[in-house]
């Protein structure tokens, strides 16, 4: 359907447009223009809700590049419309928040373009059945959200923050890439689709597990799992919206998407369950510890990010655990933790940009971000603290919020792993809710940091120069309050939720267990006493503990693991692969040229040698060769005597002398083989080059012998010899094994072809004349050169340089 | 300390025309004999630096007022518009013509485009040669 095409296109074509539009709408304004682009899409996104829950789906193919399988094909099914209403429903309350959070000194109008970049962008992603279109619009996400945390590009911590998330993303991307193209070659097919559709073909193929390894680690480094989540903290660095939009709602869950879309490809194999869920509890534990020790609000919002996308990362993995169960009852259980997984993606969704948007409002009103300088504010700014106590009671997992119900469902896919038949190590069974449950105890703890450390308390003095504490205005706090009442709708009306948006995406997860009872689990607000809830009692009642007694405790970050963080690794490892890099290209680029050549010759050497020994065809073929004739030896005596004696020679004048003995004994020799015009040529070329030799050197200072030390000398001596062998060699090999008869008889008909009777001449001015003319034109280029170089020399004390 | 060099310019005097006319010589026998264009003009080039060792730079200057870099051009002119003006002729690239002509004073003699080609090759070579020599040895 070709609205799907629009929705991905629409927001670049509105990024064009932006700068233009900022001339006639000016300042802030031009936020009222970019917020119709999301909350178009978003409105005729939802109407298509309906006919998607009664089974529909819309796939629409444009051809791109049909020759390599790249079509641009648009694919919209339940999992990608939760995350379209999520990009273009946050993205307008973003877009709505920015409009008054900016400032009218901002450049506003980069910002939006931008802004709309990555919307396209995600939409792309979510929306394409096509791997490499994917890709596409994959790196486009990467680089408008590098552009977007660099929006304050003066700043040095801006700069190093979207640095890090670039390299990290990118890397990770491009594994994925890889990924990709593995499955290319399985299947012959890039279409997400079909794909899904060869899932046992691709399962029994040996690059299965490589590709799904690839396509895992673009996943993680995207959606900031352990140890790739260190670029999210950084990216804290960008505008406030940026940060609510991409690094909540948005970009960090691409990784997500792309798990949960490549579960019905991989999850047949339980590597994948293994992988995808101990990252995922690994990433829960690691972010929610973490959080705790922060002093920086969004510090303390993006790891709490952090933990709560490996929880989602972890129930997608025991989900996967439906595909090797055999019993219905079983099918169900592990579908359900899927179904958890997608809940509470919407739900963190929810909650998490409003505690962005709150955050933001601190620092617009206050001017600080760190939790020890804020204090007191629940009577001054009573409807952000009432949002900030609804988004981190539902992070917290407290009812009546809709995080307590995605809780109760972790905790119960949790617990249901006792009855899966795959695991073989009941330690396993055990350790996984034991995580799940220690992390959402810290998870507690710092959502209980947010609320009573910002808005309880003594009120600080405030900051000099700052005004006093207010509440915002009314127009920043209306996005935060939509999402504050949609954690506590969604609470109210789960399976609204769950029918019209889970159902057909649970169907798009499973699509073999489509329209199957149970696939869709009724969300029960009180199920009784069960042991999710106990574990649910059991959080609050540690968490409210450890929070009270957090100054006594908090002193063990400074010690052991904790203190050693995976970003000081990740600088170390750029510091230590700029300096190898750095020593390795000194310790061979010496500048030298005699090193240089010293390179040439030994690889020369080692490639011939390597050829010839791993050939082993030394057949040394003499039987066709001529008798050598007295003055032959004798030529070639008097060459190798000279030769040597250039080695030896004092004075220039010698060693010119001796060469030109050289050149003079080669005429002879073509003179004793019958080459009578060669013979002519090199007496004559041999006679012009020793003048110019003489002219040359009569301005060169006096010889100075070399005082080599003894082992370069011999390594100089080495290498000339083995080169010299080696080139004798593959003379003489070739010399013995003529592949074809020769073809010069065919220039015995030069007389009757050219007109000639000079066989050589023929073939250079009229068979092979070509090559003459460009040996002329070389000739040409010599003078030319010589002359420009001796007539056209920089004058002493002149400044000849360029940059003048 | 100025020498006396008398026999040798007389000696060039004399050389420099028979190896002039040896070299134009092995440039005209080239399709039938050893020779050709390079080794004709390289010969022609010794005949100049003989000429060039006898006399001061200043005076071959005078003898022979040309700029040779410009007969280079010449000559390379020469050479590429025989190889292009075959294809005026609806033949591939470089296609030779020869044939024998009745001409006055000399007969039958046989003409070859070859020789276009050859002379181009010629005028490169004596104009790069002696600009290489004239621009080093001239230099101070």
């Amino acid at each position: 359907m070709i609205t799907v095409l629009l929705a991905i296109f629409i927001p670049f074509i509105a990024a064009c447009l932006v700068p233009f539009i900022h001339k006639l709408l000016t300042g802030r304004r031009i936020g009222w223009f970019v917020i119709t682009v999301p909350l178009f899409l978003f409105i005729i996104l939802l109407r298509l809700v309906p006919s998607l829950s009664d089974g529909a789906s819309y796939l629409y193919t444009f051809p791109w590049i049909p020759s390599a399988g790249v079509y641009f094909s648009t694919h919209l099914d339940g999992l990608s419309m939760i995350f379209a209403l999520l990009i273009t429903g946050i993205g307008s309350l973003v877009v709505l928040y920015s409009i008054y959070y900016l400032s009218e000194r901002e450049a506003i109008g980069r910002f939006y373009t931008y802004l709309l970049l990555f919307m396209g962008a995600m939409l792309g992603v979510v929306l394409s059945d096509n791997l490499i279109v994917l890709y596409v619009f994959w790196e486009l996400t990467s680089i408008s959200s590098f552009l977007l945390i660099a929006f304050w590009y003066h700043r040095k911590q801006s700069r190093y923050g979207a640095k890090k998330s670039m390299l990290i993303t990118v890397t990770g991307g491009v594994l994925m890439l890889a990924g990709f193209l593995m499955l290319y070659t399985i299947t012959g097919t890039f279409s997400l689709q079909e794909l899904i559709a060869m899932r046992d073909m691709i399962a029994a193929d040996s690059l299965f597990i490589p590709a799904m390894l690839l396509v895992l680690l673009g996943a993680f480094t995207k959606s900031a799992q352990f140890p790739f989540h260190i670029w999210l903290p950084d990216a804290m660095e960008a505008p406030t919206p940026v940060s609510a939009y991409l690094h909540s709602a948005t970009m960090v869950k691409a990784g997500i998407y792309l798990v949960a879309r490549f579960t019905p490809v991989f999850a047949g194999h339980v590597t994948w369950f293994y992988i995808v869920s101990c990252v995922g509890l690994l990433t829960m534990l690691w972010g929610s510890v973490n959080a705790v020790k922060q002093t920086d609000l969004k510090a303390l919002l993006a790891f709490s990010t952090v933990s709560q996308l490996g929880m989602i990362m972890s129930l997608l993995g025991v989900g996967s655990l439906a595909f090797s169960s055999a019993e219905s009852a079983q099918i169900t259980l592990f579908t359900a933790a899927s179904f958890a997984a997608l809940f509470h993606l919407i739900n963190h969704s929810t909650f998490k940009g409003s505690l962005f948007m709150v955050v933001g409002i601190l620092d617009h009103e206050l001017g600080t971000r760190n939790i020890r300088r804020l204090g007191g504010l629940a009577s001054i700014m009573p409807i952000t603290f009432t949002i900030a106590l609804i988004g981190s009671f539902s992070m917290a997992g407290l009812p009546p919020f809709n995080g307590f119900l995605s809780k109760e469902l972790f905790f119960e896919a949790m617990l249901s792993l006792k009855d899966a038949n795959v695991l073989t190590a009941d330690t396993l069974v055990l350790l996984f809710p034991i995580v799940a449950w220690i992390g959402s105890i810290f998870t507690f703890i710092y959502c209980m940091i947010i609320v009573f450390q910002t808005f309880f308390g003594e009120v600080p003095p405030p900051m000099p120069g700052q005004r006093p504490a207010r509440e915002a205005p009314i127009q920043m706090l209306i996005s935060p309050i939509v999402l504050g009442s949609l954690v506590v709708l969604i609470f109210i009306f789960p399976n609204l939720l769950g029918t019209y948006i889970l159902g057909p995406a649970m169907n798009a997860v499973y699509p073999q267990f489509e329209g199957m009872a149970g696939l869709v689990p009724k969300i029960q607000i009180w199920h009784g006493w069960g042991l999710p809830i106990i574990m649910t009692v059991g959080v609050i009642a540690a968490g409210a503990l450890l929070y009270r007694f957090l100054r006594y405790w908090k002193g063990i970050y400074r010690l052991g693991i904790l203190q050693w963080t995976l970003d000081r690794f990740y600088n170390s490892l750029l510091l230590k692969v700029e300096r190898a890099a750095s020593v390795m290209t000194r310790t061979y680029m010496t500048g030298s040229v005699r090193d240089y050549v010293a390179y040439i010759m030994l690889f020369f050497i080692m490639s011939v040698g390597i050829g010839l020994f791993g050939f082993q065809q030394f057949i040394f073929d003499f039987s066709n060769d001529a008798a050598v004739e007295i003055n032959e030896s004798i030529i070639v005596f008097v060459m190798m005597c000279s030769s040597i004696a250039i080695l030896f020679a004092k004075s220039r004048i010698t060693a010119i002398i001796l060469n030109g003995v050289l050149g003079y004994s080669i005429a002879i020799l073509f003179v004793v083989f019958r080459a009578p015009d060669l013979a002519l040529t090199q007496i004559i070329v041999e006679t012009v080059t020793t003048v110019l030799f003489l002219l040359c050197f009569y301005y060169l200072p006096e010889w100075r012998t070399e005082h080599k030390s003894l082992s370069i000398r011999v390594r100089n001596g080495l290498i000339a010899a083995a080169s010299g062998t080696a080139v004798t060699v593959v003379a003489l090999l070739v010399q013995g094994h003529s592949l074809h008869p020769t073809i010069s008889i065919y220039y015995e008909t030069a007389s009757r072809l050219a007109g000639g009777l000079n066989v050589v001449n023929t073939i250079l001015g009229d068979f092979r004349a070509f090559d003459t003319m460009l040996e002329v034109l070389v000739l040409f280029i010599a003078g030319l050169g010589v002359y420009s170089l001796v007539k056209l020399r920089r004058k002493k004390g002149v400044d000849h340089s360029e940059e003048k | 300390m100025k020498t006396n060099d008398v026999i040798l310019q007389t000696a060039t005097k004399v050389v420099f025309f028979i190896i002039f006319l040896f070299s134009i010589h092995i440039f005209f026998v080239g399709h039938y004999a050893p020779g050709g264009g390079f080794v004709g003009g390289l010969l022609t080039t010794g005949a100049i630096v003989l000429l060039l060792l006898a006399f001061d730079l200043k005076t071959i200057q005078q003898i022979l007022p040309f700029n040779f870099t410009i007969v280079t051009a010449i000559g390379l002119v020469l050479a590429l518009s025989t190889a292009g003006a075959s294809i005026f002729f609806n033949v591939p690239f470089f296609t030779h013509a020869y044939d024998d002509f009745n001409l006055p004073l000399f007969g039958k003699t046989s003409l070859h485009t070859a020789m276009f080609f050859d002379s181009g090759v010629y005028l490169v070579v004596v104009g790069s040669a002696i600009t290489i020599i004239q621009s080093i040895g001239g230099d101070d």
